[in-house]
């Protein structure tokens, strides 16, 4: 008789999503294991798949003898239903086990609205949701990724938490797990052990106390805790474990593509950008090592395409001296070579050329506010006339789409900034009359404009999110401001970016909001199929949490922040500086043209900052 | 152009018909095996699998049509190197030169075998087996413009009901499967609307193998 779970896929929607068994995935036999690892994605498979951070941490923790690491990726709705109603508890796929039956439950985090997920993960799982009620060492709970910056939403029902990049740390503190599971440790005995390894946090090992007006008045390390946590990076890239033997999905994911991330950290200093400021200092890889691992990649994987990723792609001084290796090896192979994040200047306008005898892909600014001045406000050196400049050579060329992303509420925004991007777009259409090769295929001009959402450990982590009503009041002023058939203009409802914002730059009191929200059904708020603002409304009153603390009111400099315990490199003073220095309209130049003071490169020890 | 006979059983009962077909690609990428590409604007490598499969049946008689470039190699080299470049569940039987034309394909044996979670309905191999004695089985089957009536008697060429496991009945049929096609679970579709007492809780369904017209084995 065919099993349960067998009887259900066929009735949900992209099964394979859910069977594992793919090229590359990795079976180890559970009588040599000693310690097992569910790494859960809080997002679905496609999504989950696509993390370059998660394959890289899946192979470390496999490389380790003795140990297993098998993925977990939260169910679509219709499977989660199926689940709930068979009483089939979440799974991982490499062994179709119950994640339940782990020993370590690791969660990747990216993005603030995955936190319903990983609750709902967890009671899929049924495990107890928070870390006081799960008793033993066996299904410890721990998370890592760029939300773990700002635990502390997540601080009831995460153990501990791996602050930075995680290639060393991860086999640290699987090993020590591995020591604790063997020789019989108590939970509290190897949370105590593991919050002396760097970089992770314990954060029940603190205690937040409130002024009555809502604020921190302490944060109080209990027993033995550092006062601070310094995140961890991994020095020397090129010796770094990189995986070339990846996992291929059987089903179509979203980055279905090998990845190749050059460098790390970010030269740019966009005030505005948590990657930016949180994942400094910048550190690369030689072009020798990449090319070797590009190749050794495709060969493993049979991909028929590769990108190259990093924050600011043109910013990677090797990227001449690797892309004359790989072009050659693509073209010869078949391989369409994908080079995203390339800046407007003019060694990439050449390799964009080059790259087209492949595939014309779109051609995407980001320009992310519509005048200069405020621009310069968030430090975003990409000038009207490079626009301009790139958008004819390429109307030029044969082009005819262009996509334009800016932020709407970015702080000293006025209503002239709102027009300048209606502006810029009309600048855009005319470079296209003049230039356009083939007029009668007509321009597409997709504008689209999001709500600003202020992120710990930049330089507006301080600053005030506009009102929703505000923020629609511009996009809607923004509207009545195009006049051409050829501009598609979208804007998002502010609901997301206003509840990002909260999670974003919350406190251990929203704890219970997500727990109430997660009980009433909230999970997928990614999707726009799943995300339901009301649920999170409520749960809001049902706890007496006041969302707009967190988000219109803005933070006082000298007020405590709740991931002050968190030291990602960069320091406060530093912040403090950009601030003013944004306040005054004064651009900060890259890295390159003179190290700017941040900090970061005080995590360093055996090489120096490679801005 | 050389085909490849595949079996697509277990967890790869799961993937979909596009993702199969980038799953060879792949395969033979992996496999060292350079597929020919097409001609238009976005070249794309030439495979093509025939009979798309719903999701959740498995197959021992699939057909992937391709070709490569570079000298000629033996089959046996094809399908050993495939072999070790593909995952479990999808496994390549033989690869051969000149395939028979697609179009003379025309009958498949199939097996269905019924779940009955509190045992096999009494006498219901026999009330099948009458069901599928008549002139007309009319059922609804989803098309590209909804659901529209077929009827699928006249599609079963011969019916085989034997007890399998406990609990269970498999049946053995050979039906047409191009012009017209019918999908064989529409076989239980109709067990469960002309014979609701029984309607089993579940269907597994395997194909087993082609034919043409002549009922010759197809290759």
């Amino acid at each position: 008789m065919t099993e349960l779970k067998l009887r259900i896929l066929p009735t949900v929607q992209k099964p394979a999503r859910y069977t594992g068994g793919e090229w590359g995935e990795v079976k180890k036999n559970l009588d040599a294991v000693r310690v097992r690892v569910a790494f859960c994605f809080p997002d679905t498979y496609e999504i989950g798949m696509s993390n370059v951070g998660m394959r890289i941490l899946y192979g470390v923790m496999n490389e380790m003898e003795g140990i297993w690491c098998e993925r977990v990726f939260a169910p679509w709705g219709d499977m989660e239903d199926a689940m709930r109603q068979h009483n089939l508890p979440l799974w991982a796929l490499e062994s179709q086990s119950p994640v339940k039956d782990f020993d370590m439950i690791a969660f990747t985090i990216g993005y603030e609205m995955a936190y319903s997920n990983i609750l709902n993960m967890l009671n899929l799982a049924g495990v107890p949701l928070r870390s006081k009620d799960r008793h033993d060492l066996k299904n410890i709970v721990f998370a890592g990724g760029v939300c773990a910056f700002n635990p502390e939403p997540l601080a009831d029902f995460i153990d501990f938490f791996s602050l930075g990049e995680g290639e060393d740390s991860t086999v640290e503190i699987v090993s020590l797990y591995d020591q604790a599971k063997a020789e019989g440790w108590s939970k509290d005995a190897f949370l105590h052990a593991v919050a002396k390894i760097p970089g992770v946090y314990v954060p029940s090992f603190y205690r937040h106390e409130y002024h009555e007006d809502g604020t921190l008045s302490a944060i109080v390390p209990l027993e033995d805790a550092p006062e601070v946590v310094t995140k961890r990076i991994v020095e020397d890239l090129d010796k770094a474990y990189f995986p070339t033997k990846m996992i291929v999905p059987s089903t179509e994911i979203v980055h279905d593509r090998a990845n190749l991330e050059v460098f790390r950290g970010c030269i740019r200093g966009c005030r505005f950008c948590q990657a930016g400021f949180s994942c400094r200092p910048v550190r690369k890889k030689s072009p020798e090592v990449l090319y070797r691992q590009a190749v050794e990649t495709l060969e493993h994987s049979g991909n028929n395409e590769i990108t190259i990723s990093s924050l600011s792609t043109s910013d990677y001084r090797g990227l001449k001296e690797l892309t004359d290796m790989l072009l050659p090896y693509c073209a010869q192979q078949k391989i369409n070579l994908s080079v995203p994040s390339l800046r407007a200047d003019n060694f990439s306008r050449e390799l964009m050329e080059k790259l087209q005898t492949v595939r014309k892909s779109g051609l995407t600014f980001a320009p992310e506010a519509g005048t200069q001045r405020l621009r310069d406000v968030i430090n975003k050196n990409l000038t009207e006339e490079e626009i301009l400049t790139t958008c004819s050579r390429a109307f030029a060329g044969g082009w005819n789409s262009v996509k334009l992303y800016f932020m709407l509420g970015l702080p000293t925004e006025t209503d002239e900034d709102v027009l300048g991007i209606a502006e810029l777009v009309y600048k855009v259409i005319q470079e296209w009359k003049a230039n356009a090769v083939n007029k009668k295929r007509g321009l597409r001009v997709h504008v689209a404009t999001a709500y600003f959402v202020p992120k710990p450990h930049t330089p507006f982590q301080w600053e005030k999110q506009i009102t929703p009503q505000e923020y629609l009041r511009r996009c809607k002023l923004l509207k009545s401001h195009f006049y051409s058939k050829s501009i598609e203009y979208d804007y998002h409802s502010p609901d997301l970016s206003r509840l990002e914002a909260v999670f974003a730059r919350g406190d251990r009191r929203l704890g219970p909001v997500l727990e109430t929200a997660v009980a009433s059904g909230a999970r997928l708020d990614g999707w726009d199929e799943y995300f339901n603002y009301a649920k999170w409304f409520d749960a809001f009153q049902k706890c007496g949490v006041d969302p707009d603390f967190y988000t219109v009111r803005g933070y006082d400099e000298e007020e405590i922040l709740p991931w002050d315990t968190i030291d990602v490199g960069v320091t406060k003073k530093f912040l403090r500086l950009e601030r003013k220095r944004a306040y005054a309209g004064t651009v900060t130049p890259d890295c390159r043209h003179g190290c700017a003071g941040c900090g970061a490169n005080g995590l360093l020890k055996e090489v120096a900052c490679d801005a | 152009m050389l085909r490849a006979l595949f079996e697509k059983v277990g967890s790869a009962a799961y993937i979909s018909h596009l993702d199969l077909m980038r799953l060879f690609q792949r395969g033979f990428k992996r496999a060292g095996l350079p597929l020919t590409h097409t001609h238009g604007f976005n070249p794309r490598p030439s495979v093509s699998i025939a009979l798309p499969m719903s999701l959740g049946m498995e197959s021992r008689c699939e057909l992937l049509d391709f070709d490569l470039e570079g000298e000629a190699l033996s089959g046996e080299e094809i399908c050993s190197r495939l072999n070790e470049a593909l995952i479990d569940g999808v496994r390549v039987l033989e690869v051969y030169d000149n395939g028979r034309k697609l179009k003379e394909l025309s009958l498949m044996d199939c097996q269905l075998v019924l779940e009955y979670d509190s045992g096999v309905p009494e006498s219901a191999g026999e009330k099948i087996q009458t069901l599928f004695s008549q002139e007309e089985v009319v059922v609804e089957k989803k098309g590209k413009q909804g659901l529209t009536p077929q009827n699928i008697a006249p599609l079963i060429r011969s019916m085989e009901i034997f007890a399998g496991e406990p609990g269970e009945l498999t049946l053995q049929c050979r039906i047409c499967c191009q012009n017209p096609t019918l999908n064989p679970m529409l076989i239980a579709v109709a067990i469960t609307k002309y014979l609701p007492e029984c309607a089993p809780d579940f269907v597994r369904c395997c194909r087993l193998e082609l034919y043409d017209a002549e009922e010759t084995v197809f290759r």
